[in-house]
């Protein structure tokens, strides 16, 4: 506890449980997001196992208490290993009608709801379309709810702090945290030390928030309805240091480690778009770090600068969503032709066309591989998790290098804006990246001359001398000549092809979790490890025998799928569109037979449903 | 650069066979931009020839350096990735009307209004060449093309208008037959710091003969064009007879020696005006049509701005490498 606190020591009972599930959810004014990203950060650095997954609007600020408007931010806490935000909430904090009716369906029987009365107004319960308050009635009886007019009580405590109504107001969240704190026993110190850093210049700003939550600790305790704190131990101790880290933070910084490691200058070329403008959020703060991070006019310049980029020798990379990989489609295929290191990262979200901005999705995935004119192979990699994004941006970034091709790196807006803990790497502790970069000229040298084992051709950059040459989209000869000689294009487009088939060469087999033969094989790809695995544990606790096999690598696919695939009786391929995955597992192996479950509704999968999908086909 | 290299056009040929028609002006265009670069000073290594898609962007094949062909509309973007990644090239990017006024329309303004250290050589011959004779951003109403057989309905595009709008720093105009003046010119523009529109008058001898005869020929060249040069007075005509003079809020046409106009009266070019009003007055003249080097007006390149901010960032951050981000 801090030093200065006036926080009533925690004296009720505790029970222990192994982990909660929590949802702060409000306005899209009303700070969800800050107070979400707090409560994980003390949880995670007092020893939890944390996952989040903040669902926001893409209205910036909705017109006030609207449904539309409403902003959550989940997290699920544990003393065990935690692999997902969970499916059902133990606890949902609502601080107004819209969110109340938008999250109460989420919550489990018998969980609490902390509601704040104040704003649950005739007009606010009409922009939810509440008929009735639902606090009057027996609407809410299976729930334990917690009543409290949290806007006048902040109101309240902060009278004597010179600072406008508005602004008391607008600390509710921060009395809602210091109630949740008291409710889990947490020491609220982090979020005071982070306000006081936040708002240094803002003394009065600092005391409001700081009285806000310990007024809502106290309150907390004070109340009958609160008979126990629970008590989620910490988890196990892993060796290592760990920050916690959304997807998006974790992919800006697996360029910069795989830049630094390659011992070259970033160079990111993109433009805004949500769920990706993080990545470019961030790697615009790496000045100190000579990163380039280029705001470009529109998509094809993003990509298409980085091509520049790439010709003049910077570990290149461009970011974007579904709509943005179709703008870059062309230019995709000029890096293809130019055989150019360059890394793509497509943050999906819900399509097509604009679709749904905030919400996440896998359907990009035929795009990835194949939205492009004339035979253009590229390595297509996934992310698992919000800390895996480092390790395979880190890894696209190897593969464009050392193969000089382009990279599709696939995440999703759950794990891009989904954060848990990462375990810190330092550049000793990763794998040597070594672009085949030409500096003298050498007798035999030629601009498509290819190294035998990857078939990538050398790197040589403008500047070198006596190594001048014209490198373009028009089909060429292996002089760099154009060429349209009908035999010398079915040799490129062939050389071309294998030279990203070899990547399997350098990539790891493909690996199962849980039984390595069995009933059922679960496959899954990309954002949705978390769900499946969570799903494939609870299925081998009910003691069937279940494998998972979760792939990062698309194109090529790893070795090993055949045997895996053989040692089960089903396969059932889960993802998050109507089955491309399994679709193009049908075209690579044939030979076996892949049931599907797939969901397309902006959201991520929750482990019941999971289980109860797979529980069928396991009985059937 | 200590040493001093000597280099003849001979050096920045390709061993490639150029395919444009015969008798096209980029023939002119290729060979004044290859006596051009011994003059420059830079290494040959250093220059970087970028192009998008069309008969102008054929340009880089032709020439003995580091070069990409990329595509349609997409050259200045390129570019820009290299220029912001490697400030010590020399960048040149080679497009057309078709490329950088329609498809790329977007990079090209975008470019311009960053003012990094690029030139950018429009060919410009009002017409789709590649394609075989599509009008173009920069065809005329009425003119008859294959997709515009009863005559050309949309009205083009003034290049230089177009850059001054775009916020250009450096604009020029050379007629596409006129190697000397080209060369001249490609010299400038790449002696100025800042992204340099250079716009060349291109005949395309199939699809658009004579687009510039009026003003290219050499019986008519002296009456109809007007090479302007920063500090001297805007004279022009055979018998250099010929000025212009502002009257009221135009340009006009007067003839020295009579109505009492003498060469005191005549306009003084001042390309380095930050005022563009004068130099869009001069882009648009039809009669005499103005070539040569009409705006050139130094500022901070984009690049030196990015170098300056980068270092302000690294004096005060104690960040060196990844591992102090982490730790």
């Amino acid at each position: 506890m801090s030093k200065d606190a006036t926080y009533t020591p925690h004296k009720k009972p505790v029970k222990h449980v192994d982990h909660v599930v929590i949802r702060f959810a409000g306005d899209s004014g009303d700070g969800m997001q800050l107070t979400g990203t707090q409560f994980t950060t003390s949880a995670a650095l007092l020893g939890n196992d944390v996952f989040t997954f903040p669902n926001y609007p893409s209205e910036i600020r909705a017109p006030q208490g609207s449904l539309y408007g409403v902003s959550g931010y989940q997290v699920q806490i544990g003393s065990k290993e935690i692999n997902t935000p969970g499916d059902k909430l133990d606890l949902l904090v609502a601080m107004n009608p819209a969110a109340l009716k938008t999250n109460i369906k989420d919550l489990k029987k018998g969980g609490m709801l902390i509601v704040d009365t104040d704003s649950f107004t005739k007009a606010n319960l009409q922009k939810a379309h509440y008929d009735h308050n639902p606090l009057e009635d027996d609407f809410l009886k299976d729930y334990l709810v917690v009543q409290v007019p949290m806007t006048s009580l902040t109101r309240e405590a902060l009278k004597d702090i010179p600072i406008d109504n508005k602004s008391k107001a607008r600390s509710k969240n921060m009395f809602a945290l210091g109630m949740v704190y008291f409710l889990y026993g947490k020491d609220p110190k982090y979020t005071e030390e982070f306000l006081r850093k936040k708002f240094k210049n803002k003394p009065e700003v600092v005391e409001a928030n700081v009285k806000a939550l310990k007024t809502g600790w106290n309150y907390a305790e004070t109340l009958e309805l609160i008979p126990v704190s629970y008590i989620v131990d910490e988890a196990p101790h892993h060796e290592g240091k760990y920050k916690i880290i959304n997807g998006n933070t974790a992919t800006a910084w697996g360029f910069l480690a795989a830049a630094e490691k390659a011992g070259l200058q970033l160079y990111l070329g993109s433009y805004p778009i949500t769920p990706a403008t993080d990545i470019l959020q961030e790697l615009s703060k790496y000045r100190m770090l000579d990163v380039i991070a280029f705001q470009a006019e529109d998509e094809i310049a993003g990509i298409s600068s980085s091509i520049g980029a790439a010709f003049a020798g910077k570990l290149a990379v461009t970011t974007t969503s579904g709509p943005g990989l179709a703008l870059k489609g062309e230019a995709i295929g000029l890096a293809v032709m130019l055989e150019l290191p360059l890394v793509i990262v497509d943050v999906q979200r819900g399509g097509p066309s604009t679709g749904l901005p905030t919400k996440t999705e896998q359907a990009d995935l035929m795009q990835a591989l194949y939205g492009r004119n004339g035979e253009s192979p590229v390595v297509v990699i996934a992310a698992k998790s919000p800390a895996d994004a480092f390790r395979m941006a880190f890894e696209a970034s190897k593969l464009a290098l050392e193969h000089m091709t382009p990279v599709i790196l696939l995440t999703d807006g759950y794990i891009g804006n989904g954060s848990e803990p990462w375990e810190v790497v330092i550049l000793k502790d990763l794998p040597d990246i070594k672009p085949p970069i030409l500096r003298q000229k050498t007798e035999d040298w030629k601009p498509y001359a290819r190294d035998p084992e990857t078939l990538a051709r050398k790197w040589v950059l403008p500047g070198t001398p006596g190594m001048e040459h014209v490198i373009g989209g028009l089909e060429k000869n292996e002089e760099g000549a154009i060429s349209y000689e009908p035999e010398n294009h079915q040799r490129m487009v062939e050389l071309r092809q294998a030279k990203v088939d070899k990547v399997v060469d350098y990539i790891p087999p493909l690996e199962t979790e849980f039984e390595p033969e069995g009933e059922l094989l679960i496959v899954g790809w990309g954002g949705t490890y978390g769900t499946l695995k969570a799903a494939a544990t609870e299925l081998t606790e009910k003691g069937y025998s279940v494998g998972l096999a979760h792939f990062n690598y698309i194109n090529p696919l790893p070795k090993g799928v055949k045997d895996v695939f053989s040692r089960y009786k089903k396969i059932v391929v889960a993802e998050l569109n109507l089955g491309q995955f399994a679709n193009y597992l049908r075209m690579k192996y044939p030979e076996f037979q892949y049931h599907q479950y797939n969901k397309v509704q902006g959201l991520p999968f929750t482990s019941s449903e999971l289980i109860d999908a797979f529980e069928k086909l396991l009985k059937a | 650069m200590t040493t001093k290299i000597q280099y003849t056009f001979k050096d920045f040929q390709s061993n490639q066979e150029v395919r444009w028609c015969p008798g096209c002006d980029d023939y002119v265009i290729l060979r004044s931009m290859q006596k051009a670069l011994p003059l420059m000073g830079v290494p040959k290594e250093k220059f970087v020839f970028v192009s998008g898609i069309g008969c102008s962007s054929r340009f880089p094949y032709y020439m003995a350096n580091y070069g990409i062909h990329g595509i349609h509309g997409r050259a200045a973007a390129i570019a820009t990735g290299i220029k912001l990644s490697r400030p010590d090239l020399s960048v040149f990017v080679m497009t057309g009307d078709g490329d950088s006024l329609a498809i790329g329309g977007n990079h090209f303004i975008h470019a311009i209004r960053r003012n990094m250290d690029l030139n950018i050589i429009l060919f410009n011959n009002e017409i789709y060449g590649l394609t075989k004779g599509q009008f173009s951003p920069t065809s005329l109403i009425g003119q008859k093309t294959k997709t515009s057989p009863y005559g050309n309905t949309q009205p083009p595009f003034n290049v230089g208008e177009l850059t001054l709008g775009a916020d250009g720093r450096f604009f020029a105009r050379v007629p596409g037959n006129d190697s000397k003046m080209q060369t001249e010119i490609y010299v400038e523009a790449h002696k100025f710091k800042g992204t340099a529109v250079v716009e060349v008058m291109q005949n395309c001898v199939i699809f658009n003969d004579g687009a510039y005869k009026f003003w290219t020929d050499k019986s008519v060249r002296d009456e109809h064009t007007i090479r302007v040069e920063h500090g001297k007075p805007m004279i022009f005509g055979k018998e250099r007879n010929k000025g212009l003079v502002l009257d009221g809020s135009e340009l006009k046409v007067v003839e020295i020696g009579k109505d009492d106009v003498t060469e005191n009266d005549i306009l003084v070019h001042d390309a380095h005006n930050p005022d563009p009003g004068l130099h869009l007055m001069l882009v648009r003249l039809k009669n005499p049509l103005v070539t040569g080097i009409i705006r050139q007006v130094r500022e901070e390149t984009l690049e030196e701005r990015e170098a300056k901010l980068t270092e302000e960032v690294k004096a005060s951050s104690k960040i060196r490498s990844f591992d102090d981000l982490v730790s």
